[in-house]
Parts: C-alpha cells; structure tokens; sequence
C-alpha cells in the first residue's frame, strides 16, 4: 500500500540564487535526482527530502552556489528516543524491511586509537632524521619457522637448509581492503590495483572474482579472496595471484553473508562472478564447507593444494568476542596470514543493525590476538593484518605497536578516490562513481586519476609513518611491531590498559 | 595451573573446538583391545591438531567391577595436594585398591600430571544417607572438581574408564598403554582441535560423569543457556569447555529423569515448528510439550556426539547436521564415526554403513538388553 | 595457564620427501598404479601430481583410505587425467577440480566436486554431505544415497552447465541457494524421499526428482512446474548415462532406461531470481 511518508529530510539545500545561474550542472550530477529544472520559469529547483549528502553537486557547481547542510528542523530533543531511532522505526512502519546501509559504524563509541598517544626520544637515545637517513618499511607477511637451519660447506659459505613457507613482501605496511568489484566500480577496482602495483604493495579482490583482463597484469599484487559465495573461483583466479584469503567475516556485518543485488550484476560483472546477469548473487552466512575450526583446515589446505603450496593463504575474520582463541586457532589450523577486520569496518551493504551491534572495536581485539598468540608461542607462525576503520598514518603506527604486521585500509582508500561517506553505496547509486555499477556513474572515477589519489595517500602515510618512526629513534618498521612500551593511554579505565597491554600516559 | 571459577559467576568462559569422534562397540559384549580404535583414530589426524587426545573403554575392571573406579588427574606436584584428596577420599568412600594409572615414560606428551585411580564404595554419613549411592559420587566428585584446586576426577564409573591428555589420540594411547593394557566391549575416542588453553590435560575429551562419557565435534552456541539450566540442578561446569554441559544433562535427563535416549535425543535436537506443525495431533502435542518443558537443553549449534554408558552406545547430530557422522556394521559390531575412511581402515568390509538424519541417534545396545520401546518414530 | 605446546601440523608435519614414497608408485606405459597405503593427503597428492607431470594419462590408486584432495592440485590447462580410486577418498574429492575424470569403486565422503571447475567424477557407492557445493561446471554421478546441502549454491554461467546425477536419495536442504545447473535425484532405493527444505533460497539452475515427494518438503523459493519435453529428453540423457556406469556395479543389470523413466518426475525451478530483493528498506 502506498501511504504519506512522515519523514523529515536529512539535509537542507541552500542555493545562492545570486550565484546560481542555472546551468544545470547540478541537476547533470545528482544521481538522487535532488535538483530539476523547470522549464517554465527557466530555474533549478531542489529536492531535498531526497539529498543524501554526498556534496558531489557542491563540489561540481561552477559557481560555488550550492550548500548542503544538515536539516535544521527537529522533533522536541529527546536524549533517550533521539531522531535517529524515531527515523528508523517511521521507516519501518512504511516498509516493513530491515533497514540497509552501508560504510563502517556510525555509532558513538570510544575511539581506543584516539586514547593512545606515541612516544619520542628524547636525550636518552637519539631520534633519527628521516628525510636523510635510511628508514625502512619493507614488510614481510607470512609464516615463518621457529629457527633457520643452515649448513656451512668447505668454502665457508653458508647454505640455507630450512625451507620457507611462501611469504609476501610489501615496501609499505599498508594494504588495500578487500572489495569486490560489483560492491565497487570497475574503474575504483582498477584504481587501486594500479596504485598497488605502482607502490609496491597489494590490493584484494574481494569476493567477486579477477576481472579477467586484469590476471596478467596485476597478479603479483592481487590477494584473491575466497568466500563463502565462491564467485568467480576457479583454479585459474587462484593461481593468478599473490595470495589467497578466505574470508570468514567482515566487521561491518559479523556473523551474516550478504548479496549483490541483481540489478548490479551486469554483463562484465556476470562475466568475472561467473553467475547468470541480472541474478542475485548471495552470499551465504558461513563458507557450507566451513562448520567447525578443523574444516577451516580443510579448505586451507584445499587451497594450497590448488596452489600446489606456491600462495600464503590469509583467512579474515571479524572482531567478536572470543577473537583470541579464534585467532589461535586460525593458525594452528594452518593460516599464514591472519586479518582482523574490527566493527568500524566498511561496506558495500550490510543492515544497520550489524553494523551498530555486533563486533569489537578492532584495538582491543589486536592487542589480545596478539598477546594470545605470543603466550602460545606461536606468534611467528602467522603474520597480522589489522583493518575496520584506519583513518591516518597514526592509527598505522599505533597498530602496529600493539602488535599488527600491516594494516588493511578499505573507506580511507575510498575516501581517497573522491567518497564523501554519505552512506548510500547500496543504492548503487554513487554520485562519485564508486560504489555503482551505473556505467555514466562509473565514468566519473578515471583509474588513472585514482590511481594517482591513491597512490599519494600510500606516498603521505608512508612518509608520516617514517617521520614517527624516526623520533622514536627506530629505523626499521620490524622494531615498532608490537613494541608497546611506545604507546601510553589516556583516559583509560585499569581493564582497558590491561587488554591493550599498555601503561597509562606518565607510569 | 587452572584458575577455578566461581561456580555463582556468570563470567565462565569455554573452549572453543572441533574435532574427530569414533565409536566402537561389540554388541555381543565380546570385550576387544584399543588397537583397532587408536587405528582409526590415526586415520583421521588431521581433524585435529595434536593438542587433546581421549578414550572412553568399558568392561575394563571386572575385577572391581562393583566399586567406583575414581580416575584422578594431579596437575601439581605437590604431594600435599594428593594427600587432601587421599583424605577426603578415605574420609567419604570405601577404598579398597588405589594405585598409579600405570603410563609409559617413553610416551611424545609434554608435561602429563600425576595419574591415580581408586576403586570405592560410598560410606554415607549424616544427610548424605538420603542420596542414591550414584548422586553421592556425584556430589563428592563435584566438591573435588570445584573446591580442591589443581585436583580433578575425569572419570568415576564402575569398570569403566576414561584415559585422555594433551597429544594426539594415539600419542595418549601410547602413554597410558592402552593397546595393551585394556580390554572393554565398547571403546569411544576423540581427537582434539582446541582454539584455546592448550596445555590443559582436563580439556581434553571423553568427559565423563558416572559412567556416562561424552565425546563431542562442534561447538555449542547455546551453552550458556544449557549450563545455566544445569547449575540449577547442582551440575556445574568447570572444565572450559562446553562438551561438558551434554554430559551434565545427559545425566540428568536420563539417568536421574529415566528418560529414554530416543527422547533426549529429541531435547536435544528437536524437530523445527514447521514440522511439528504439520503432525498428528497426539505427536503435536508431545513434541510442544517437549520443547516447552526443555528448552533450556536444546543443543544449538553444530555437534556430533559419541554418548556411552554401560550398555549403550549412541551416536547423535545437531538437528541440521552440522558436524558428520557414519554409521557402519558388520555382524555384532557397530562403528560411529566421523569418517567413513576411518570406520573402513580398521574393518574395510562392512555389512552395512550409512549416515542418520540429523537429530536421529544412532544407537547400540547389547544383545541381551531389552529394547526400550521406541516413544518417539 | 599449562604449558606451551608447540604448533603442531598435522597436515606436514608427517610428510616424507618424494624419494622416500616413490616406490608406492608403478608406470606402465602412460598409467600409473599408486599404492596408497599409509600415504598422507599431501604425499598422495604430491605423487599424483609427479606422475601427470612425467606424462601419466590414467592413475589407478589402490588401498585409498581417507586421503583428501585427490585431483586439486591437478591445474594443467588443457590437460586431462582419468583417475581411478579403490578404497574410500577423504573429503573434497576432485575440489576445484579441472577437467579431469575421477571414478570411485565405492564410497565417497564429504565435499565431492566442491567448487569443481570442470571434469567428471563417478562414485560407485554413496557420497556424504554438500555434494557438488558451488560446482560451477562438469558432471558428478552418485550411485547411491547423499547427505545434506547437496548441490548447495551450484552456479552455471552461460555455457558452463555443471550437472549432478544422484540414483538413490538425498537428506534436507537439496540445492539451497542453487543459482544454476542441473540436479537429477532418481531416488532408486527408496519409497519416498524425506528431505526437507529443498530448493530453499533456490534462484537458479532446475531440479528433477523422480518419485514421490510433498509439497511441504520444498523451500518457498521454489515452484513446481510441468515436465516439458525437452526435460524428459534430458533426464533420458543423464539416466542413460547414469545406466551406462552403474548397471552391473550395483545397479541392476536389467533395469532399463523406460522402467526408470516411467516413475514420476517433478521439476523444480525458482520462483525469483531475486529472491530476497524485498526484505530491505533503505
């Protein structure tokens, strides 16, 4: 039944219509459908109970004419029924469906990183000039054995005995997230591949397969994920590549698979998942061959049988609640990689009750993987990435004081290619051509052009990490890894300092 | 060693596992050796990860076959900490043999404790005069499993035993001898893969309680409901791990409520709404009932157990087989297992093997014993 | 809390160097005889492997006794190896398989054809739970009975149409999430088959199921309709086939194409190929 919808706007549109002279250009780029322009009175109009905020019309205005500011008008201040819930239950009661959204955790909840402040040297041991003097980032990720064997012959020279598992090396500990193309464009896919290639680093592919005009070109720098809707798997997309993640879980939506919808998958996106166009493709909840830890085993080594041993594989989960134990696990049963992707993480979709409720902040659930692992004594038998909302070169840094080899970086990556985190990539929508499979959207994101954004972002956060790293007088990024005495909290309770294995700011 | 939780704290943690069971049984009450069960067991070691290894045999101490056989675990060398049990044993039971569990020293485990067992008869004084013989070696267990720290009884039927560790299943056969030294007509083992505390020589499976043994695959997301249900009942649960919690209430439900396996089996796994929604009104009522009066004990998540006791043998999944199970036979024996392989490693040319529905048991009884009379199709 | 016990593999850490296990091997011209015998997943497999690269087109293994994988780490585009196994494969039979052909003479376990790319496995016995997951090309024949999740999420994309064969019966949840392909349940041995939630969340693909089966049984995803003749000729197709392995290894050796064919057929297909496209508000 169609009824009245009783909702408020979310954002209020200001145009100056001294500026404005009516080009259009801002009816051209909303793909909402915000602004229109009337023919009989010859001016732009706003719809803006339809505005997401994503400020491209701002941006794209000729004239700077344009504001999109919050909506002032509010129901009476409730601290207990704020809008947000008022809003969400008004929706409801007009669909009956559970409310979808997108992008990491919007929730008021303590920020751990901001909490942790970085230490420098000062008199006691000399900080180093970075700008001038060698610091190094190289980052191997990767199982390795518990002591080197070596055999020295005649000559004196010395010959390596033990075998290395397959490692990854990467010039920055800073990886693009996994995100599949059909959650993102082809051209934001593209974006970051290059820019990965070009930097020295990886980038994944999430769970919608290796568009196949890109397996020559970017498989050294390609993690391919293996999910539980096992899209566009096939033996060829494995061997394609410089790495194998199986994804459990993502923090954004814990617990629960999800779907494409049908409407994004398009002739090349059919073609790359491997599924008929226009079919949903659904993601089911759990991997139906992964019940239990020894099936996780199971399908490890299924892929390095595939990869007759040449890959590391890498198995993500979501921070929740038992990570430790689940991460010890995780690599007795045979993951060289281990990445944890905490509540802040993004997403294409997920409902927004995944997104606020399920999962932990992915700080803590670093420093008690970590320390789990160390207590076991198996901590160099996997490597960690980290990932769930690293928003600066500093949250880098702290991750990898409390214990992460690298970090994953999936919305900042975004952000970077033009995403203004309005929140609306289920709609498909993206007025930054990013999150849609539209291909007049798509257009608006050049891989060449994001692939420059991107690669500046590695260049900036690489540099900010040196800069810290040599105050602290290190000189080797393997030097801060899980070096806490580097880190202080602040406004910390006991239990808090306690998980994160840190002193207080002046203990 | 093991910190001791509280038994009113709401805060106990378990263990997270998976793993491999397999179950053997000679109907004919013919009692056999380990080496056919620690055969498959090695079949199927890569289900688990060499961090818990454990056996269940029956008939193994016709000797003694009246007395309790107490199997005690010391994981402290303090030969105090042996006294205060030794005392409050003698203090509450008739003891008439205790020794050393005989281990080999030769054995590849790391760190085993001190194993002792004691055959007992109950000596009741006072109020305890008003329980059965059974629930008052349940509550003497119960005071040494929660009140003596580093102390723990792993097994405590009549002529019946439960041997487990830290290693893989035929690593702790080896240590406690079992190819050798045993002979029982119904054999259970599992095969360990924790994501948590490794080291713990208690964590490992069968669990046992009376002669009731439990050996369980999966894990269960409903535990702390089920083990808040059983607290009410005087069972609590101080071994991290959820396994714990079916043999609990396989204990209550059929030994102290004299229900049948056929309907635990259907506490534990029971039929979804829409099916009972489309029964005959009689059988409607029985499985509402059911699930309204047991709710707390429904099983959820993934599991596949190996439940034994003196008699029986009953292979069970979780309602939407989750975890595996193979059933096989051949003659008077009846295998359960989670492989076939491993059934067919040791006895490749079976009459007959098949894998139940979920929720449906698997059960074996000795020839002798009268079947219960199915309740439930 | 206890001691540290150090990680152990138990997938590597018993595997012997290729020079230690060769004698388990024998070549007579281009086959290869393996007896598996005490050999570990990897050792088998590291032996299966060796033997296609020296140029093996056909591989008899003898005394199989759970080992898993057998034919994934067989990736050789273009090249095609026929496989024989006696005893009982472990899990993941033919997982991520390429274009090779397995026959099993007797049982299979879990996860045959998981992910299976292309090729052809035949068991002549029974096989255990999520039969065919997310095959997305090839055929599988199951003599006898399956677990549960058979053919669960099974994908097909234009010309890659994988197709499972099943002559006895299958547990609950046949072909949830099926986005494609073909699944013939022929339900030899059995009255009536007893799964439930058939098809469940089902949106693509089709499923035949001969004999008698309520209506109660199925997901709400899925809708029965009319047998065409282009469906009978089909299923004639696979029953044929299907006949052609099994007859005489423990099929009836006079059952005829007509006897089987003469049972009633029910075809399932979605309802939607979106099937959860309404659940959502924005």
């Amino acid at each position: 039944m169609k009824m009245k919808s009783h909702l408020l706007p979310e954002f209020m549109i200001e145009r100056d219509e001294e500026r404005c002279d009516n080009c259009k250009v801002c009816v051209k780029q909303c793909p909402f459908g915000v602004h229109y322009y009337d023919e009989e009175t010859g001016k732009v109009y706003s719809k803006e109970e339809l505005c997401v905020g994503c400020q491209r019309c701002v941006v794209y205005c000729p004239r700077n004419a344009l504001k999109v500011i919050p909506y002032p008008g509010h129901y009476r201040p409730n601290d207990y029924w704020h809008e947000e819930y008022i809003r969400d239950i008004k929706k409801q009661a007009e669909t009956g469906g559970i409310i979808l959204t997108s992008c990491g955790s919007a929730r008021r909840a303590k920020v751990y990183w901001d909490h942790i402040l970085l230490n420098a040297s000062q008199v006691t041991n000399p900080s180093i000039d970075p700008l001038r003097e060698p610091m190094e980032l190289r980052t191997f990720l990767g199982r390795k054995p518990d002591r080197l064997e070596i055999e020295l012959d005649e000559n004196g020279d010395v010959e390596i005995k033990t075998e290395l598992s397959p490692n990854l090396m990467i010039e920055t500990p800073i990886l693009f997230a996994g995100m599949s193309y059909g959650a993102i464009s082809y051209n934001a896919f593209k974006s970051l591949a290059m820019a990965a290639k070009r930097f020295g680093t990886l980038f994944n592919t999430g769970e919608g397969g290796m568009p196949k005009d890109m397996r020559e070109e970017f498989k050294d720098c390609a993690i391919v994920q293996c999910a539980s809707g096992r899209f566009g798997v096939d033996p060829e997309y494995f061997n394609y590549s410089a790495a194998i993640e199986i994804k459990i879980g993502q923090g954004a939506k814990p617990g629960i698979g999800g779907h494409l919808p049908g409407e994004k998958v398009t002739a090349t996106i059919s073609s790359t998942r491997m599924i008929p166009e226009g079919t949903d493709a659904i993601s089911p909840a759990p991997h139906h061959d992964i019940y239990s830890i020894e099936d996780l085993s199971m399908l490890i080594y299924a892929l390095k049988e595939v990869t007759n041993y040449e890959k590391p594989v890498c198995v993500k989960i979501a921070a929740v609640h038992n990570v430790a134990a689940i991460a010890s696990g995780m690599v007795r049963a045979g993951a060289d990689i281990i990445a944890i992707d905490g509540f802040r993480g993004g997403t294409g979709a997920t409902p927004k009750i995944m997104r606020e409720h399920v999962g932990i902040p992915v700080e803590l659930a670093l420093a008690a993987v970590d320390q789990r692992l160390r207590e076991e004594g198996i901590r160099n038998k996997c490597s960690i990435i980290v990932g769930g909302g690293i928003r600066c070169a500093a949250d880098v840094v702290k991750a990898i004081a409390l214990g992460a080899d690298a970090v994953y970086i999936g919305t900042a990556a975004l952000i970077a290619l033009g995403c203004t985190m309005c929140q609306r990539c289920h709609t498909g929508k993206c007025a930054w051509g990013i999150c849609t499979q539209d291909p007049e959207l798509s257009k608006r994101l050049n891989p060449k052009v994001g692939a420059e954004r991107a690669y500046n972002l590695l260049r900036a956060w690489s540099l900010e990490i040196k800069d810290v790293l040599g105050g602290m007088g290190i000189n080797a990024i393997e030097s801060l890894r899980g070096n806490r005495d580097h880190l202080r909290g602040i406004g910390l309770e006991e239990w808090e300092l306690k998980v994160l294995g840190i002193k207080g700011a002046g203990e | 060693m093991i910190n001791r939780v509280s038994v009113t704290d709401g805060r106990v943690t378990k263990e997270i596992q998976a793993c491999a069971v397999f179950g053997v049984m000679d109907r004919s009450g013919r009692r056999f050796d380990g080496k056919m069960i620690i055969e498959a067991m090695k079949n199927m070691r890569v289900r688990g990860n060499g961090l818990g290894g454990g056996f269940a045999v029956y008939g193994i101490y016709p000797e003694y076959k009246d007395y309790y056989a107490l199997h005690v675990m010391f994981q402290d060398d303090d030969p105090d900490l042996k006294q205060e049990v030794d005392e409050f044993l003698y203090r509450n039971f008739d003891v008439v043999h205790d020794e050393e569990i005989p281990t080999n020293e030769e054995a590849n485990v790391v760190d085993p404790p001190l194993f002792w067992r004691y055959f007992v008869m109950p000596q009741k004084k006072g109020e305890d005069k008003k329980l059965s013989d059974d629930d008052y070696v349940v509550k003497k267990v119960m005071y040494i499993n929660t009140c003596i720290d580093n102390a723990y009884v792993f097994s405590s039927g009549k002529n019946m035993g439960v041997f487990k560790g830290v290693g893989f299943p035929e690593e702790i056969a080896d240590f406690f001898m079992l190819e050798s030294e045993y002979k029982g007509y119904i054999w259970t083992a599992h095969s360990r893969f924790p994501t948590n505390t490794p080291g713990w020589w208690g964590g490992a499976h069968p669990f046992c309680i009376l002669d009731w043994t439990v050996v369980h695959n999966g894990e269960i997301s409903s535990y702390g409901t089920n083990r808040r249900y059983l607290e009410m009942y005087g069972y609590y649960c101080t071994l991290y791990t959820d396994t714990e919690v079916i043999a609990y209430a396989v204990d209550l439900l059929m030994r102290k409520q004299g229900l049948p396996i056929e309907v635990v089996a259907k506490i534990f796994a029971p039929p979804m709404w829409d099916q009972i929604d489309r029964m005959d009104e009689k059988k409607r009522k029985f499985y509402t009932t059911l699930r309204m009066v047991y709710a707390p004990l429904l099983i959820n998540g993934p599991f596949t157990v190996i439940i034994a006791h003196h008699g029986e043998m009953i292979g069970l999944t979780d309602r939407i087989r989750l975890r595996p199970i193979t059933a096989g036979e051949k003659g008077d024996m009846l295998f359960v297992s989670s492989e076939e392989a491993a059934i067919r490693a040791v006895c490749p040319d079976l009459d007959r093997v098949w894998t139940p529905h979920g929720g449906e048991p698997v059960i074996g009884r000795l020839n002798d014993v009268k079947r219960v009379e199915k309740v439930v199709e | 809390m206890g001691m540290v016990v150090r990680l152990r593999d138990p997938f590597m850490d018993w595997v012997r160097r290729i020079d230690e296990i060769i004698n388990a091997v024998n070549f007579e011209g281009n086959t290869a005889k393996i007896d598996a015998t005490g050999l570990t997943h990897k050792e088998l497999n590291d032996l299966i492997r060796l033997c296609v690269e020296k140029g093996a087109d056909k591989i008899i293994l003898k005394n199989v006794c759970g080992q898993r994988y057998i034919g994934t780490r067989l990736y050789f585009p273009g090249k095609r190896v026929e496989i024989e196994i006696y005893g009982t494969p472990g899990n993941d039979l033919g997982m991520f398989m390429n274009g090779h052909r397995i026959v099993v003479h007797g049982n299979a376990q879990d996860g045959v054809g998981n992910t299976m790319n292309e090729g052809e496995i035949v068991v002549e016995g029974r096989a255990g739970d999520v039969v065919a997951m997310s095959m997305r090309g090839g055929r599988i024949f199951i003599r006898d009975d399956v677990g549960y999740r058979t053919a669960i999420h099974m994908k097909e994309y234009r010309e890659k149409v994988p197709v499972l064969v099943i002559g006895g019966s299958s547990q609950d949840f046949l072909g949830e999430y099926m986005a494609g392909g073909v699944v013939l349940l022929l339900g030899l041995n059995s009255k009536k088959h007893r799964a439930n939630y058939i098809g469940t969340g089902m949106h693509g693909g089709v499923i035949y199921i001969r004999g008698k089966v309520e209506p109660y049984q199925f997901g709400k995803e899925v809708g029965i309709v009319e047998m065409e003749e282009e469906d009978y000729r089909r299923v004639e197709g696979l029953v044929e086939d299907y006949l052609k392995f099994f007859r005489g290894k423990g099929v009836d050796e006079k059952l005829e194409v007509d006897e089987v064919m003469g049972e009633k057929f029910t075809k399932l297909v979605p309802v939607s190929k979106r099937p959860y496209g309404r659940i959502y508000t924005y």
